[in-house]
This record gives C-alpha cells, structure tokens and sequence, in this order.
C-alpha cells in the first residue's frame, strides 16, 4: 500500500457497525489498499473546474400528489421480524 | 410438440402458440419444469421456485395480453409478493417479500408469469455469481467455468432453455457481462428508463434492471412490458415507452457506429478481438458506417466506478441492523455488539469488503479525496460519451475482455475482478443504455466453446435504436441459433418455427 493511502481497516468497521475477525481485518487491509492505490490514479486529472454528477440523470423536485393509500398492514409489515408480539417489532435490551 | 421443442422456442415464438391455443400456459409451464429437473442438476440456476402458485396464474392467464401465459425467471433482488428475495445472502436467507416491485406488477399486467427466483452474486456484488451465499452456477457451455454475474443465474437459465426469459439488474455490467459469458442478450436500459422501486438497493445512482433473453426481439418484448414512469420512483423518467420492436426490421444503411480507440486494449483476448473485427467488418456490408471515436477518460471509469459504487451501497446496506427483517444476532452484549455481529454473520466478504471501502471514502477526511473526486470523474466520463453521441448512433465493443473464467480462477484477487469489468462500468456512470448480444465463440484448449458477447452502447433513452442495430446484426449471422451442449443436439440445429408443427 502507497504512503497516500491511509485506510485503517478496524477503524472504518467500527465506523460501519461491522465487526470482522483479525484475519479478515488483515486480508482487507491488503486488498482494499490495492484497491485506493489503483483509485489513486483519478488524482492524474484536474477536476479542479468539474461538477461533480450526483447523478446519471439529473432530475429534480419530482412529486406526486399526497393521496392516502392502502399499503402493508401492520401484520405484513412485521412478517419478516426477526421477533414481534402485539403488533411490535421486539429487540434486545439496550438500556440498563 | 414435445417438451423440449417447447423450451427452445424464444417468446416471441410462443406467443402465437399460446394465442392460437396450440399450446396452453398450463402445458407451457409444465414443459418448463421438465426442462428445469434436467439443467438444474447441472447448472444451478435457481434459488426457489414456486410451480403451484405459478400454475395457479397459467390457468388464469390471458393469452391475449401481450406476455399472456409467459413464464419468466426473476433475479432474487426483485420483490416478487409472498416469495423468497434473499439476495443470495446469509442475512436475507429467511426474508419474503412483502410486495411486488414495480416490474413485476408490470410483467404481470402484460400477462407474464413470475415463476421461480435466479442466482447472483450476494447483493448483485460480483462478475460471476460466485460470491452467492447458496451455491455456484455453472456455465451451461461449459459447467466448469462460471456463467458471468451478477445475473448470473438469470443468464445462465435462459442459455439452457430453462427460462424463456429473465429479468436481471445491471450496475456495472451485472446484466451485459453474464449474457456475454452464457451467450444470450442483455439489455440494461438507461437509467430512470425503468423503476427501481421493489430491488433491493446495491448503488441507487448506478442500478437499473432489464430483460436476458435468446434473442433481441425477446429483450425488446420485455423492455416494452417493463419500461415506464412510476411514481413510487422519483428518478423513474417521465417519458412516453415507444414500442420496442416498431424499428426492429429497418436496415442499417445510415447508421453510424463508433469504435472507442480506448478500448483496443492489451488486455483483450485474441480470439475476443478477432470476433469484434468480424462484427465490424459485418456491420460495414450492412451499410452501416464506422466511425474511430475517443473516450479520453476511459481509464479512470474503474476507479470512478468503485469509489461511487462502494460508497452507495455502504449506505444502503446500512439498513440491515437485525431490528425489522434478517438475520439477528443471539445474545448481543449491547447495542454496538447487536449490529456488529448481526452484519458479520450475514454479510460476506465481498459484501464486506465493499461496505468497509465505501465507509471509508465517504468518511471524515477522506471524502473530498475520493468520493468527490470519483463523481467529478464521473462528470468527464458523461461528457466523453456526449461528444462521441455526437458523432456516431451507437458505440460498439466488446461485453467483456475475456470470455467465461474457470469457476475459482479470480476468486481470490478483488482487484483482477474489478479491472474486468472495463467495458461495461462506464455506461451505468453515463446513464446510457447498452446490450449485449453473441457474436461468435472462442475455443478453449481442450476444444469446448464459449461465448463472445459484442456490446452496442447507445445515448439515453435511445433504446430502440440499439434494439434495431443489434437485431440487423443477429438475423444475419445467426449467432443465436446456437445453444449449448446442454441443449442437446435435437434443439441445437433449428430452433425457429420450421421446427413447430402447426
């Protein structure tokens, strides 16, 4: 890895809420740094007057009208919880 | 008719069967899940099918609707109601959708049948298929090779007649590249040309979903069902679908095709070459003209590409935490520790990978350097394809560099799997639109033959003019008429009507 890249693997999976073995924080870090090093070659262009695209197509302020509809129900919409009960999605206890 | 000549046929072969009433959606269904006991065995296309609820909508189907009784595979990042949609993921193995997306609700107002869920890559991350959490599929050409991805399984069905058709997603190549490996067609449509609402999110700027087919009428059939606004999607383009097939039989004298010189790469496969110089020097006696064009920041699609990609799909990948639907985690130790291992045992390592490179260039500090940069890039990239638009109707190209890899030959570099992707990723940065269609095959050192896939890019929304191109250039070669070993040698020779007894 190039002394420009200064990714930190166990870092940025904190940063991500994911957790990841040593091995795979090791392998990560070699790969993903070939990965920015290769990316280090956008710096070669002077972008210092472009845009940036934040999109393929630029649209804006599409609406539709505000009508109510009918959608899930309550029951469909916890179908895939990993726990529910009285209509509520049940998570672990996260506070003392 | 028995039940393999069925399968052979393309859809727009069947539906003047099924109009005619020479063969019911019942009896068409039932050949299908003949075809499929014989291929899956070999090639493991499918993550679920559902043949009773499909043969629930045969019995109902309306062979007067322009898909009326036509069964099509769909890749399992589409929402299909009440089925299976995991993604090939650890952490959606249990999820059902709750709703159809969009295009289905569309395949099933034209009278299409969704039957059965394909293979991919894990969240549509990969040019093989075989980061799938599931299984592998194989090549039907050549099961030790692996049928391209991420569509992989989508791709895969439809080379060995066990699929008609099938819807696949495209963000960097995803529908093109395994059409090109399995050699059938794929089309990704501009982006806003068809809804997003109902996939599963990988990059929101970059995804579009669109038709595999055998042939180019097949692809413009479902593009026709397909394509439109919706107002569940606010970058779905408010622009009127023409009828894809109105301009399929016009020739192509007039037509301007462009050669990006960028493209004459080192690392193009001899006979990958060879197939496209046939394809030029065919489409020159069909009266089109080629033109020498210049996309100047070619090289730097990849790395645009990688840094947008990553960083959208770290994102939206952030919405499995194991609180509403997914895998969840047993006994975290608190809250932190419920995400943290709750994404670890579902996600993997491509998956992983790919969050961590995205959290990272669009972290504090690092932002402005990647990310930023990447979508300025991304800026030049659209202003090539403009100028080139210019000049020419249509770009051409090879799909990818190589045809389909040995299953497990690049699984273990990131890097060699991305640089792959060099012809493809740029038009889903551009927004434009392209397919990929056969054009010839390569022979392996021990004889077996694999597929060439030959790419048209076209501008946006210029769909139909790259349906017309391809489709001149198919009818006169007849590249798909060829089917894999697989097929046997009963549907290898004639697949249209001459073999229909009417």
């Amino acid at each position: 890895m190039s002394e420009t890249v200064e990714l930190d693997v166990a870092h940025v999976a904190k940063l991500a809420r994911l957790h990841l073995t040593e091995e795979e924080t090791k392998l990560f870090q070699a790969q993903l740094g070939r990965v920015l090093d290769y990316a280090e070659k956008l710096r070669e262009l002077d972008t210092s007057a472009v845009e940036e695209a934040a999109h393929a197509v630029p649209i804006f302020d599409v609406f539709r009208e505000d009508e109510p509809r009918s959608w899930l129900s309550a029951e469909e919409a916890l179908q895939n919880a990993p726990r529910q009960a009285n209509g509520l999605f049940i998570v672990p206890k996260v506070v003392e | 008719m028995n039940v393999s000549d069925l399968t052979a046929l393309s859809i727009a072969e069947l539906l003047p069967l099924l109009r005619r009433r020479e063969a019911s959606p019942r009896e068409v269904l039932e050949a299908l899940q003949a075809r499929i006991a014989e291929t899956e065995p070999r090639i493991d296309a499918y993550l679920s099918i559902d043949f009773d609820e499909a043969l629930r909508q045969a019995e109902r189907a309306d062979v007067n609707l322009p898909l009326g009784g036509v069964p099509i595979a769909i890749k399992d990042i589409i929402s299909v109601a009440g089925q299976p949609c995991t993604c090939a993921s650890r952490i959606l193995r249990n999820y059902r959708a709750p709703y159809d997306a969009t295009v289905i609700g569309k395949l099933r107002a034209a009278g299409a049948i969704p039957f059965g869920k394909t293979n991919m890559d894990e969240f549509a991350m990969g040019a093989s298929t075989e980061n799938s959490s599931v299984k592998l599929t194989r090549n039907p050409w050549d099961t030790s090779r692996v049928p391209g991805g991420s569509s992989g399984g989508s791709a895969a069905a439809v080379a060995a007649n066990a699929a008609f058709g099938a819807l696949g997603t495209d963000t960097g190549g995803s529908i093109r590249q395994p059409a090109a490996f399995s050699g059938v067609v794929g089309m990704k449509p501009s982006y806003g040309r068809v809804s997003r609402f109902g996939l599963v999110a990988f990059a929101s700027s970059l995804d579009q979903a669109g038709p595999l087919t055998k042939t180019v009428r097949d692809a413009a059939l479902l593009m026709n069902a397909i394509a439109g606004p919706d107002l569940q999607d606010s970058t779905c383009l408010n622009e009127a679908v023409p009828d894809y097939t109105a301009d399929l039989e016009r020739d192509l004298r007039g037509i301007r095709l462009g050669l990006p010189k960028e493209y004459m790469i080192d690392g193009i496969d001899p006979q990958v070459r060879t197939a496209l110089d046939k394809a030029v020097a065919h489409f020159n006696s069909l009266g089109a003209e080629i033109i020498d064009v210049s996309l100047p920041h070619t090289e730097y699609a990849i790395a645009s590409y990688y840094m947008i990609a990553s960083a959208e799909a770290s994102a939206n990948l952030a919405r499995f935490d194991g609180v509403r639907y997914g895998h969840r985690a047993e006994k975290p130790a608190n809250l932190l520790d419920h995400y943290s291992r709750t994404r670890e045992e579902g996600f993997g390592p491509e998956v992983k990978r790919r969050i961590i490179l995205g959290t990272y260039v669009l972290s504090s500090g690092y932002y402005e350097a990647y990310y930023a940069r990447a979508q300025k890039v991304r800026t030049l990239i659209r202003r090539d394809f403009a100028e080139a638009f210019a000049r020419v109707d249509a770009l051409i190209s090879p799909t990818s560099p190589v045809p389909a890899f040995p299953l497990g030959e690049r699984s273990s570099d990131p890097l060699q799997m991305y640089l792959a992707d060099i012809f493809t990723n740029a038009a889903n940065l551009a927004g434009i639109c392209g397919i990929s269609l056969p054009c010839g095959f390569a022979r392996t050192e021990n004889g077996t033959r694999l597929p060439i896939g030959l790419q048209l890019l076209g501008k946006a929304l210029d769909e139909q003019r790259v349906f017309q191109i391809a489709h001149a250039y198919e009818q006169s070669t007849g590249w798909h008429k060829q089917r894999p070993p697989i097929c046997g040698e009963t549907s290898n020779a004639q697949r249209p009507t001459s073999n229909v007894q009417l």
